[in-house]
């Protein structure tokens, strides 16, 4: 039992998923087809996508709001530059600089200035969705220029049967696992989440590795807006809208403690994968969609207590 | 190798130290003894390079010298402070070379963590102090004497020729007090000089070779330990004697 215990989180959720997707195959005629599971799996690339910087910003104790709105913030400017018939690189290359603004501001402000990360990241969730709305003037862009078809590819593409998405989603999920165990950042990063005054002691510049993360995170939802606005083929202000809360409970259920210190790139995406497996299994089963919240709500706050089981035997503190 | 001269510290009104004098030799272990407010963490965080005193000279290997946290490790003084300052989230090897680590270079360009070469390391700091704590177990699930190893170990990483001890037996069990004591005793064996703050009488007897008392900021006793006794320090502690 304490070796099960101690097995990683990430684990026990792919079983899940496993469990998950073999009851619904038996019970669900559609789940099993090649379309639905291609939906699925292009579906939480996106939601994975961000899941992986999530993971790497809570864990070093912080967490960030401000990812969904960031999403719709890169999807209106990367629209607008396109439709003004600028080529996609630039205009992917302009959406990326508004992200790496707010990952910035974000990060500056809660390692050099010491902000609570859940209030700096809440306001930032406000501005980029203002921003969004006074930069698209609440209009739905849909007219990509000449570089459209290209972005349409890119995001809504299949390449060997896999979702184009899919694809940046696994290798970036490979780069982030190598970064979590190879690199003196990520080690860092752990450290901060460990214990932040002993880590400052030891020399590593704190400030700058929580600036690293809220960067990394800001950047990746940039990345997955791009490829979201292709595989639409439209967008508006509203792009990303509520998925904060998706992107946090992908991460949190793959095992990334909200206290710090703990998480790996493995469960980001084995989390994406149960919350998206869940959502779709709730379609299918005909639940009104009306409770997807609900259900993704109520799945952050267990496994949370599921986490606190683990570690300490019982659900209480005391 | 360290001699104090006529230290003193002063916060606004209050000195915290006056012209105290201290000396140590290599492999010695000196008990740094006082009550509360004596001016024990004082005259250690100076040493560590936290405070510069605003007055007298510290000499290091002959020289003047003044101490900042960066120069005092240069020197080769390393601190462990009491609350141990480790990671509960890591292994003990990731503590030991926290912002220290090693790298290897894969194919040539990328520089990746160099983990055999860091676990190798750290078992070996864990042999030479006598420690049962394995390179790849978390600190959260160590023992308070396999915690005060790791941290040893970390000060131990850059070979320091002088320790400087923040009651490293406030806190823990009896059974692993019995280790921290070993684990001092194997740092003097191997030619580093510890400065031991504590408060427990048996403790510092167990380990110094020399006894320092101060009260109010003044040293009112600097002899061999095996020449004094609990009694007559307790004694100095307390004014009850005046100095010895």
């Amino acid at each position: 039992m304490k070796g099960l215990r101690r097995a990683p989180q990430s684990l026990w959720v792919m079983l899940t998923v496993a469990a998950l997707a073999g009851v619904m195959s038996l019970v669900s005629e559609p789940f099993a087809s090649a379309d639905n599971i291609f939906n699925i799996s292009r579906n939480f690339a996106f939601i994975g996508l961000i899941a992986l910087g999530q993971t790497a910003v809570i864990a070093t104790g912080g967490i960030d709001l401000s990812v969904g709105s960031v999403m719709g913030l890169v999807g209106i400017v990367t629209g607008l530059v396109l439709a003004s018939g600028q080529p996609l690189i630039v205009a992917a290359a302009a959406g990326l600089g508004c992200a790496l603004l707010c990952g910035l501001v974000n990060g500056a402000l809660v390692g050099y200035l010491r902000l609570s990360p859940f209030v700096v990241t809440l306001g930032m969730l406000s501005i980029a969705r203002s921003l969004a709305l006074v930069i698209s003037n609440n209009r739905m862009i849909h007219d990509f220029g000449p570089d459209e078809e290209l972005l349409l590819t890119l995001g809504g593409g299949r390449f060997l049967g896999v979702a184009n998405p899919v694809w940046l989603l696994l290798v970036a999920a490979l780069c982030a696992a190598a970064w979590f165990r190879y690199s003196r950042l990520a080690r860092h990063v752990l450290a901060v989440g460990g214990n932040e005054d002993s880590t400052r002691l030891a020399g590593v510049p704190v400030a700058r590795v929580k600036l690293t993360v809220y960067v990394l995170c800001s950047l990746l939802a940039g990345v997955s807006a791009i490829l979201m606005v292709g595989w639409l083929g439209a967008v508006t202000n509203a792009l990303g809208q509520n998925y904060e809360l998706r992107v946090i409970a992908s991460a949190v259920i793959g095992g990334a403690n909200l206290m710090g210190g703990e998480g790996g790139a493995f469960g980001a995406v084995a989390g994406a994968a149960l919350i998206e497996l869940i959502r779709n299994s709730l379609l299918l089963l005909g639940v009104d969609p009306y409770w997807q919240g609900a259900f993704i709500g109520g799945s952050i706050i267990a496994a949370m207590l599921v986490e606190r089981i683990r570690r300490t035997g019982r659900p209480g503190v005391a | 190798m360290l001699e104090l001269r006529s230290i003193g510290m002063r916060f606004g009104a209050v000195e915290a130290l006056q012209a105290v004098d201290l000396e140590l030799a290599p492999g010695e272990v000196v008990g740094l003894m006082g009550d509360n407010g004596a001016g024990k963490s004082t005259l250690l965080k100076i040493v560590a390079g936290n405070f510069a005193p605003t007055s007298g000279e510290i000499r290091w290997d002959g020289q003047a010298v003044e101490l900042t946290p960066l120069s005092a490790r240069e020197h080769g003084i390393e601190a462990v402070y009491q609350d141990l300052a480790l990671c509960d989230n890591l292994s003990a090897t990731a503590n030991v070379f926290l912002g220290r680590e090693l790298h290897r270079r894969l194919f040539g360009i990328l520089p990746v963590l160099d983990h055999g070469a860091m676990r190798n390391r750290s078992a070996e700091l864990f042999d030479e102090l006598g420690s049962d704590t394995r390179p790849d177990d978390l600190v959260r699930r160590m023992s308070g004497g396999q915690r005060q190893a790791t941290a040893l170990a970390r000060a131990r990483l850059s070979a320091p020729r002088l320790m400087l001890l923040d009651e490293p037996t406030a806190a823990i069990s009896v059974r692993q007090i019995a280790e921290v004591l070993e684990l001092i005793r194997s740092l003097r064996d191997q030619g580093v000089s510890v400065l031991l703050v504590s408060h427990r009488m048996s403790d510092v007897f167990a380990v110094a070779d020399r006894v320092v008392v101060l009260r109010r900021g003044r040293k009112v006793a600097d002899k061999a330990s095996a020449e004094s006794s609990p009694e007559e320090v307790t004694a100095l502690i307390t004014g009850a004697i005046e100095a010895a």
